[in-house]
């Protein structure tokens, strides 16, 4: 009998362990799927839109005194002769290969554009979130702690004002007020052109690179250019940051556990930043995380309002002058990194959070 | 208003109205009308909200009335050009000598339209997509949300950016851009109000009756998730606006002379050291609607979704 129970639950216990690995690598396996799926979906939605310009490719390329012969060739050698799913196998291939075809603007292939604009962005929106988690949690927290205060109605209508402020007109009237009238900061752009090319570009972040070169007064100007569009992007990031810290705070400070520390003895800033802001900080982080994806979006009409060289200044550039390869790269790219991010969000909120596993 | 005096002078009425048991359906309505009513005036910043909005409205209805000037024919070229606020032209003239005011005014009808517009657009689009979705569940669900994910793997702007861009720069095509991108959020929501009904038992009642899917839809499931969608899509009007102005700004929206908000910031942005009223008053107008939806839309959510208040 015992000899033959054993073996079974053994094998039972195997069978237990295999069947709950099976049930990660399913999970793994549905979830990188769902980014494929996604990712496939974005490619499909930049060639459909690409498909529906009422531009017609070849007349671009060719001209409109070209004979019909050689018309007929350049429509050949585009693709355009085949069906719509052909088209769309040689897109997708040409964009996993990263071919997004040429800028008619610049010349350049897209990529290498992008390649170049990108940095920008990246600086200006790490700027930005940098300055909106600073500010941001430390308001939050307060608010939370002295709910319905002073301070609370503060956050809350800073809040408001950041989700009702058209950003470029915000935009427009901090350059009058603080780089204009009272000439704090520099204007629009990344550098003066006095500062131009003393830096080697080696991260793509002026800031980095000219403090890893020693050239202080390089970053001086580049943080003087910085601040205010970061400034700007910052108070965005903050007014969704604080009001995110105040709601998951005031969540947990409603908890038992928080009681129970209190009546241990334990001091209220200890309450408040180690116990409460602790529990708090998982879902914190998905929300920075996301809000920097968000200021990608807000970077577009910032980088057009500040001249500030980056993929939102591209891609509208590029829309202005109907140069639709660069425009789908752009946008093909920005969706790519929102993607990203978003997963970024999911996955660390998924290592950090216990409870999750 | 007319509703709280005339409960206020008449008990009789009010009592009516908050009878335990409404002897009809429209009382029942009408009560919970009222309740919900009575608590939104409880929210001063919601009330402010609705004030602004029907500010709005009756800014774009009479605007013929209200503004002092036209909003395309400027006025004399060379005395009248960029001149700053005064008693004649209450928010200064543009560089055609046009009435700053007098544009916003008339501006205020294109904002209305925008939004309008993109409600009845995206909201159909998106009870539709969730509700089907929502209730049939299987491969349906997987593909419709699917394509949820994937329009809302792009930021709202940049997608739309790319919309009008292939269709072209116009108000019209604004307006279809930003529908599109709008539907999503209305999708995931009308979803996961469908998935809480779907077994329910009156449903179940439903369909044993012999009920069709199309019905059982349409009659029962989307009434019900149609006040979540609703808040949604009025916390979602100032984004819309907002968008919208944004597209003005780049060129891609309404295109000159037409007094877009957005647009007119643009245009004031050449003078923006020396002339700052052309582009700062506009963006005021934008950031006021804008606060007012906001503000009724949080009222809104606080009386017809508590549970999404928290």
């Amino acid at each position: 009998m015992s000899v033959a129970t054993a073996p079974r639950g053994a094998s039972a216990e195997e069978g237990g362990r295999v069947h709950a690995l099976l049930h990660v690598v399913g999970a793994i396996v549905r979830f990188v799927l769902t980014i494929l799926v996604t990712l496939l979906g974005l490619v499909a939605v930049t060639f459909l839109i690409g498909r529906v310009v009422p531009i017609d490719p070849v007349l671009a390329i060719v001209g409109d005194r070209a004979p019909q012969s050689v018309y007929l060739r350049v429509r050949e050698e585009l693709g355009l002769d085949l069906p719509l799913i052909q088209q769309f196998w040689l897109y997708l291939k040409n964009v996993l290969a990263g071919d997004f075809g040429r800028s008619v603007l610049t010349t350049n292939p897209v990529l290498t554009d992008i390649a170049h604009f990108f940095p920008a962005t990246i600086e200006l929106a790490t700027m930005g979130t940098l300055i909106g988690t600073l500010l941001g949690i430390p308001l939050g927290v307060f608010a939370a702690v002295r709910s319905g205060s002073l301070l609370d109605q503060i956050v809350r209508v800073v809040g408001l004002i950041g989700y009702s402020v058209p950003i470029f007109w915000l935009g427009l009237m901090a350059l009058l007020l603080f780089y204009a009238k009272l000439d704090w900061v520099s204007g629009p752009g990344r550098l003066d052109i006095s500062y131009d090319y003393i830096v080697t570009p080696v991260t793509g972040s002026i800031l980095v690179d000219s403090l890893m070169q020693g050239q202080f007064a390089v970053f001086r100007n580049a943080f003087s250019h910085i601040i205010l569009p970061a400034s700007l992007l910052g108070y965005f990031s903050l007014a969704y940051i604080s009001r995110m810290t105040r709601s998951f705070m005031l969540n947990e400070l409603s908890q038992e556990y928080i009681v129970a520390a209190r009546v241990k003895g334990i001091s209220e800033a200890r309450v408040i930043w180690r116990h409460a802001l602790r529990n708090a900080a998982v879902p914190l982080v998905t929300v920075v995380v996301l809000s920097y994806a968000g200021l990608l979006e807000g970077s577009v009409l910032t980088e057009t309002v500040f001249a500030w060289p980056g993929i939102g200044l591209y891609l509208t550039n590029s829309l202005q002058n109907a140069d639709m390869n660069a425009v789908l790269g752009a946008t093909l790219t920005i969706g790519v990194t929102f993607v990203g991010l978003n997963i970024l969000s999911d996955v660390l909120y998924r290592l950090l959070d216990p409870r999750t596993r | 208003m007319a509703d709280t005096s005339t409960a206020q002078n008449r008990p009789g009425l009010k009592a009516w109205l908050l009878a335990a048991e409404p002897g009809s359906r429209l009382q029942a309505r009408l009560g919970r009308f009222y309740v919900s009513w009575r608590a939104f005036l409880g929210n001063p910043l919601a009330v402010i909200g609705l004030v602004i909005v029907v500010a709005l409205l009756i800014c774009a209805a009479f605007a013929d009335l209200l503004a002092t000037h036209s909003p395309y024919i400027g006025g004399n070229l060379r005395t009248e050009r960029l001149l700053p606020p005064d008693s004649e032209f209450w928010l200064g003239t543009d560089d055609q000598a046009r009435d700053i005011y007098s544009r916003i005014v008339y501006g205020s009808r294109l904002t209305l339209l925008v939004v309008i517009l993109v409600s009845v657009i995206a909201t159909p689009i998106g009870l539709a997509i969730g509700t089907i979705s929502g209730y049939f569940g299987s491969w349906v669900d997987v593909v419709l949300m699917r394509l949820t994910d994937i329009f809302l793997a792009f930021p709202r702007l940049v997608l739309a950016l790319a919309f009008v861009a292939a269709l072209g720069p116009g108000i019209e095509n604004a307006i279809i851009a930003i529908a599109i991108t709008a539907w999503p959020p209305y999708a995931r929501i009308a979803r996961a109000e469908t998935l809480t009904i779907r077994n329910s038992e009156f449903i179940q009642a439903v369909r044993l009756q012999g009920g069709s899917s199309a019905r059982i839809i349409v009659k029962h499931v989307v009434p019900l998730c149609l006040s979540s969608v609703i808040v949604r899509v009025t916390l979602d009007m100032a984004g819309i606006i907002l968008t919208a102005a944004g597209l003005g700004f780049l060129g891609l929206g309404a295109q000159p002379p037409l007094p877009e908000w957005g647009a007119m910031i643009a245009a004031g942005r050449r003078f923006l050291i020396d002339q700052w009223w052309v582009a700062a008053m506009p963006g005021i107008a934008i950031f006021v609607v804008s606060l007012g939806f906001n503000l009724l839309g949080d009222g809104l959510r606080d009386v017809l979704d508590p549970k999404a208040a928290k």
